[in-house]
C-alpha cells in the first residue's frame, strides 16, 4: 500500500499545536491546587516518594538527550546534578532569613535556573572533550569529571562568606521544593526536551548517534549537536539537583559519585535508550521498586540487583526499545 | 570557470602517496565517470573533496572558491552531496526522516519556533515532508516511507542514501559506486535513474564505478587512475582504446 | 630524595595491585569489546575468600608458609569459578546484542556482589580485619646516600610486586607461547573471523574470564593482608585499575601493566607531596590525568588509533 498519498494524510487527527500548548499550559496550573492538596492530605512519605521520581524523571530524560538520542555515553550525569544541587543549596541556606513569603517563589525559580546554568557551563566544558572522545573513552573521561566535582566538593569548605560543608556536607537547607515545583519542571523537561528531539530542528541529534560521518555529509555540524545535547542535558540535571537539595535538606558529596550517575544510566537503558516516554517510565520504576522491596530489608538491594540483571536478559533493547509510547508515527523512531 | 576544479591534488598517509598530481572538472549538467583497480585512490578523491580528508597538496575550488581542508559539512553546505561505497544511511530511524535529516539546512525557523511549535515551524516541516515523500517518489521508496532504514534491501538501501544526499539540494553529486553488489537488471534500472536525477535536479554528477561497460554506457567523460596516478582521461571510446587503460586492467574480465 | 624513592617503592607497590586488576578489565575488553563493570567485586570476592581461609586456618595454627598458598590458590579458584558464572550466566546470552546492553548487566552483576556480601548472613557490611597470618614488616631497608632514615621495603611490598611480575610473565607466555594463547589474540583481533577459522570462541572467552577473575583474587588477597575486608572494597580500586587500563590502551596487555604502575605511582606521589590537607586530591588527580591524556591520545597510551574507514 502507498503508505503517504500525502503528507497532510500523515497528520491527519493530530491535535493542533496551539491545543497542544495551551494543554502543556493548564497541566502546569493545574498542578498548584494538586500540589496545595497533596501537601495537606498526603502522607510525607508518599510525597516524598513522588517528589523523587519527579527528580528521577528529570534526570533520566536529560541523560537520554545525551546518551540515548545523541549516542554521547556519558557516566558523569551525577556530576552535572552536584553543581545544580550545590549551587542552589549553597545559596539558599545563605539567604534564607531575608527570602520568605511572597518573595519565596521568584526566587526559587531563579535559584532553580541558576543551578541549572552553572551545570549548562559545566557541560559545555565537559562537551568539547566529547569532539575526541568515543565509545568507552568517552564514558570514562565523563565519569572522571564527576569523581572530580566529587572530590573537589569533599574539599571546599567554604567559599567566600558561603558555606559549602566539605566532606561534612551542606545541612539545615530550606525544604522550599514541593510537588508543584518538581512536577513543573519534570513537565518543563520533558516537552522541551521531546519537542526539540522529535522536529525538523532536532533530527540531527538523531543522525549523530547513527553515524556521525554521514551525519556530517548531509551538512550537520555535528559537535554543535553533541555540545547542545551535553548543555542541554546537564542543564536539567542542574535543576534536578537544586530540587532534591531542597527536598531532603541535606547534601553530602558522596551522594554524587559515579555510582548516581550509573543508576540514572540504568533508567536509560531499561526505559529503552532514545525513548524519552520509556525514561519517563523507568525512572518512575527504579524509584518506586525499591521502595516496594523495603519489605524485604537485608535482601532489598539484592533483589534490586538481579531484577535488573534479568529484564537485561529478557528484554535487552529496554522496555519500549527505541519507540514512544504516544507519539505519532511520524515521529517515531521504528 | 567550472563548477568543481580539482587542481593538482595529492595526498599522503604517513609518507605513502595514495593519490598525486589529480585534476579534474565538472560542470553543471555533467555526469562524469572515474574508474580504476581496487585500491587505485578513487574513493580518496572523494574523502578529500567532500573534506574527511586534508590535501598534501593541490586545491579544490567550487564555484571558483577553495574549500579544501574544509570540515565536511561546510563542504556540503557549499554544494556538494556524496553517497558512501560501504552504506552509510541512519540505519535505526525511518526512511522518511533520513531523507528530512537531508534538508536540515534548509531549516528556517529557530529553536524557540521548535520550543513553542509555531505555526511557521509546522507549515515549515510539512512543507519538507512533502517535498521528501516527492523525492523517495522519484526513488520508488514511496511505499517503505515508515520502516527503518536498516530493514531495507541492498538495492532500496543505496537508491535512499542517493536520495538523502539529493536532499541537502546539491550542485555537484558524487556518487561511490552506486551500483556495487546490484544484479545486471538492478544496475541498469540505477543508472537509468542516475541520467533522471541528472536531467531533473540539474546537478553535476560524479560516479565512481568498477563496472567499465556500465559507466561507458552513461558517462559523457571519465577519468581513469591507478595507483594514485590519473593515467587516461577522455571519452569513453578515448578511454577504453587506452594502452595504458588496458595495461592497467589486464586480467580484468570486464575489459 | 629519601623519600620520593620511599614513595616509588609505596607506589609500585599498589600499581601492582592495579596492574592485576586492569589486566582483567583490558582481557575481557580485548575479546568482547565489554567494560567488565563487575570486575571490581570479583577482586572483592577474592578477598573475601582470603578472609575465610585465613580464619579456618589461623584456627588450624598453620603456619604462614602453607596457609598463604592455600590462600592465593584458593582465592584464584574461587574467583575464577565466579568469572566463569558471571559470563556464562549474564554476558553470554547478550553476546549478539549492543555492548551498552552487556554493560548495564555488568553494573547489576557489581550491585549483585556488593549487596550480597554486605548481607550479614552472607558476609556483613562492616569491615574485617584478617587475622594476623602474615606480620607485615620490613624485610629490606636501604639506606640512601647520607639521608637518616633508609628506604623501606616490605615483605608484602615484595609480594605484591612479586605476584604481578611472575603473573605477567606466566600471563605473557600464555599468551604468546601457547595454543590457547594464540586463539585469545586471534578472538580479540577479530572475533567473527577467529570463529571462522575453527577456534572455539566460547572457550577462549570463558578462559579469558577465568584468567582475569583469577588474577583479581590475587590482587584481593594482597589488599585483604593490607587493608581490610569490605565488601564495597572493589568500588574505587575498580575504578581506579579500569582507569589504568585505559590510560595505558583497553586492550592492551603491556598498556595494563603500564597503566597501572603509573597509577600506582602518581597517586603516591601526589599523596606524599601535596600538603596533608589538599590529600583527597590525588584521588581527582588520577582522573585529570587520565582525561588530560586521553585529550593528547584519545585511544591511550599505548592503545592502537583505529580510523574509520570512510
Ligand atoms: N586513512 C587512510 N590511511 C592510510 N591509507 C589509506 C587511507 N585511506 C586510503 N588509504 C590507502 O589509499 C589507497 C587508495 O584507497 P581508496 O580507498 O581510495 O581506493 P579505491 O580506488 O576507492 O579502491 P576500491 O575500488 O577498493 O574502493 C589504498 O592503498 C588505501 O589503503
Ligand atoms: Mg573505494
Amino acid at each position: 500500500m502507498d503508505q503517504a498519498a500525502s503528507a497532510t494524510m500523515l497528520h491527519r487527527g493530530e491535535v493542533p499545536a496551539w491545543a497542544v500548548n495551551l494543554g502543556v499550559g493548564i497541566v502546569i496550573a493545574a498542578l498548584i491546587p494538586v500540589s496545595i492538596s497533596f501537601d495537606k492530605y498526603i502522607d510525607n512519605y508518599v510525597l516524598d516518594v513522588l517528589i523523587r521520581i519527579g527528580v528521577a524523571i528529570i534526570l533520566a530524560v536529560s541523560l537520554n538527550l545525551i546518551n540515548g538520542i545523541t549516542g554521547q555515553f556519558s557516566l558523569g550525569h551525577a556530576g552535572f546534578m552536584a553543581l545544580g544541587a550545590y549551587t542552589g543549596g549553597v545559596l539558599l541556606k545563605h539567604y534564607q532569613h531575608q527570602i520568605h513569603g511572597a518573595l519565596l517563589p521568584p526566587v526559587f525559580i531563579g535559584v532553580t535556573i541558576l543551578g541549572g546554568l552553572v551545570a549548562a557551563i559545566a557541560g559545555l566544558i565537559v562537551g568539547i572533550p566529547t569532539l575526541r572522545l568515543r565509545g568507552d573513552y568517552l564514558a570514562i573521561a565523563t565519569l572522571g569529571f564527576g569523581e572530580i566535582i566529587t572530590v573537589v566538593l569533599n574539599q571546599i569548605e567554604s567559599i567566600g562568606k558561603f558555606e559549602v560543608g566539605g566532606s561534612a556536607g551542606l545541612h539545615n537547607i530550606p525544604h522550599v521544593t514541593n510537588f508543584f515545583w518538581t512536577y513543573a519542571w519534570v513537565v518543563i523537561c520533558v516537552v522541551v526536551i521531546a519537542r526539540l528531539v522529535y522536529s525538523a530542528k532536532g533530527k540531527p541529534f538523531f543522525a549523530v548517534r547513527e553515524d556521525e560521518i554521514a551525519a556530517a555529509a548531509m551538512g550537520i555540524d555535528t559537535t554543535y549537536y553533541k555540545v547542545a545535547a551535553f548543555v542541554i542535558g546537564a542543564f536539567f540535571a542542574g535543576v534536578a539537583g537544586v530540587l532534591s537539595a531542597t527536598l531532603s535538606g541535606n547534601l553530602d558529596p558522596g551522594d554524587f559519585n559515579f555510582v548516581k550517575s550509573i543508576v540514572i544510566v540504568v533508567m536509560v537503558v531499561l526505559g529503552g535508550s532514545g525513548s524519552i516516554t520509556g525514561s519517563v517510565l523507568a525512572a518512575i520504576l527504579l524509584t518506586y521498586l525499591p521502595e516496594q522491596l523495603r519489605a524485604f530489608e537485608d535482601w532489598r538491594l539484592v533483589i534490586y540487583a538481579l531484577l535488573l540483571i534479568v529484564m537485561m536478559l529478557v528484554r535487552p533493547e529496554g522496555l519500549l526499545g527505541n519507540r514512544e509510547l504516544w507519539w505519532k508515527r511520524k515521529t517515531a523512531m521504528v | 570557470m567550472a563548477l568543481l576544479e580539482i587542481k593538482n591534488l595529492g595526498i599522503e598517509f604517513r609518507g605513502l602517496r595514495a593519490l598525486s598530481g589529480f585534476n579534474f572538472a565538472l560542470d553543471q549538467g555533467e555526469l562524469v565517470g572515474l574508474i580504476g583497480p581496487n585500491g587505485a585512490g578513487k574513493t580518496t578523491v572523494f574523502n578529500i573533496v567532500t573534506g574527511v580528508y586534508r590535501p598534501t597538496a593541490g586545491d579544490v575550488l567550487l564555484d571558483g572558491k577553495s574549500i579544501a581542508g574544509m570540515k565536511p559539512f561546510r563542504v556540503n553546505r557549499r554544494g556538494i552531496a556524496r553517497t558512501f561505497q560501504n552504506i552509510r544511511l541512519f540505519g535505526g530511524l525511518s526512511v522518511l526522516d533520513n531523507v528530512l535529516i537531508g534538508f536540515n539546512q534548509s531549516v528556517a525557523h529557530g529553536f524557540l519556533g521548535t520550543l513553542v511549535r509555531s505555526r511557521r515551524q509546522q507549515m515549515e516541516e510539512r512543507l519538507h515532508e512533502e517535498e521528501a515523500i516527492e523525492l523517495l517518489r522519484t526513488f520508488d521508496l514511496v511505499d517503505r516511507l515508515h520502516d527503518s532504514a536498516r530493514t531495507l534491501a541492498y538495492g532500496p538501501q543505496r537508491r535512499l542514501e542517493i536520495a538523502r544526499a539529493l536532499a541537502t539540494r546539491p550542485k555537484v553529486l558524487m556518487l561511490d559506486e552506486p551500483a556495487a553488489g546490484m544484479n545486471p537488471q538492478e544496475k541498469m534500472d540505477l543508472m537509468e535513474l542516475i541520467g533522471a536525477v541528472r536531467r531533473k535536479f540539474n546537478v553535476g554528477i560524479w560516479l565512481i564505478e568498477h563496472d567499465m561497460k556500465l559507466v561507458m554506457s552513461v558517462c559523457q567523460r571519465m577519468t581513469v587512475l591507478d595507483h594514485g596516478e590519473t593515467i587516461s582521461v577522455g571519452t569513453p571510446q578515448q578511454v577504453q582504446d587506452d594502452p595504458k587503460v588496458i595495461e592497467a586492467y589486464l586480467g580484468k574480465a570486464e575489459v | 630524595m629519601h623519600d620520593f624513592l620511599q614513595q616509588l617503592v609505596n607506589g609500585l607497590s599498589v600499581g601492582a595491585v592495579y596492574a592485576l586488576i586492569a589486566l582483567g578489565y583490558t582481557m575481557v575488553y580485548g575479546v568482547l569489546r565489554l567494560i567488565n563493570f563487575a570486575h571490581g567485586d570479583v577482586y572483592m570476592v577474592g578477598a573475601v575468600i582470603a578472609y575465610e581461609l585465613a580464619v579456618k586456618l589461623a584456627g588450624l595454627n598453620s603456619p604462614v608458609w602453607v596457609a598463604l598458598p592455600i590462600i592465593f590458590l584458593g582465592a584464584m579458584v574461587g574467583c575464577g569459578a565466579l568469572g566463569f558464572t558471571i559470563e556464562y550466566l549474564c554476558y553470554r546470552p547478550l553476546r549478539h546484542r549492543p555492548r551498552l546492553v552487556s554493560l548495564i548487566t555488568a553494573i547489576g552483576v557489581s550491585l549483585l556482589l556488593e549487596n550480597l556480601f554486605q548481607n550479614r548472613r552472607i558476609f556483613g557490611a562492616t569491615p574485617r580485619n584478617l587475622p594476623e597470618l602474615l606480620v607485615i614488616r620490613p624485610v629490606l631497608s636501604i639506606a640512601v646516600g647520607a639521608s637518616h632514615s633508609p628506604v623501606i621495603v616490605t615483605n608484602l611490598d615484595l609480594i605484591s610486586m612479586g605476584l604481578c611480575i611472575a603473573m605477567m610473565l606466566g600471563l605473557s607466555w600464555f599468551v604468546l607461547k601457547t595454543k590457547m594463547g594464540l586463539a585469545l589474540r586471534a578472538v580479540s583481533f577479530r572475533v567473527d573471523t577467529a570463529s571462522l577459522m575453527g577456534i572455539n570462541t566460547n572457550r577462549v572467552i570463558s578462559m579469558t574470564f577465568v584468567l582475569g577473575s583469577a588474577l583479581a583474587a590475587v590482587a584481593g588477597v594482597v589488599d585483604a593482608m593490607r587493608y581490610q575486608v569490605d565488601p564495597l572494597m572493589g568500588l574505587i580500586p575498580g575504578i581506579k585499575a579500569f582507569v589504568a587500563a585505559v590510560l595505558g590502551g583497553i586492550g592492551s596487555i603491556p598498556g595494563a601493566l603500564l597503566g597501572g604502575f603509573l597509577m600506582g605511582l602518581v597517586e603516591t606521589l601526589l599523596k606524599g607531596y601535596l600538603p596533608a590537607q589538599y590529600n583527597n586530591y590525588s584521588n581527582a588527580a588520577a582522573f585529570v590525568v587520565l582525561i588530560l591524556i586521553l585529550l593528547v591520545r584519545p585511544s591511550g597510551l599505548l592503545g592502537k588509533t583505529t580510523v574509520e574507514k570512510v
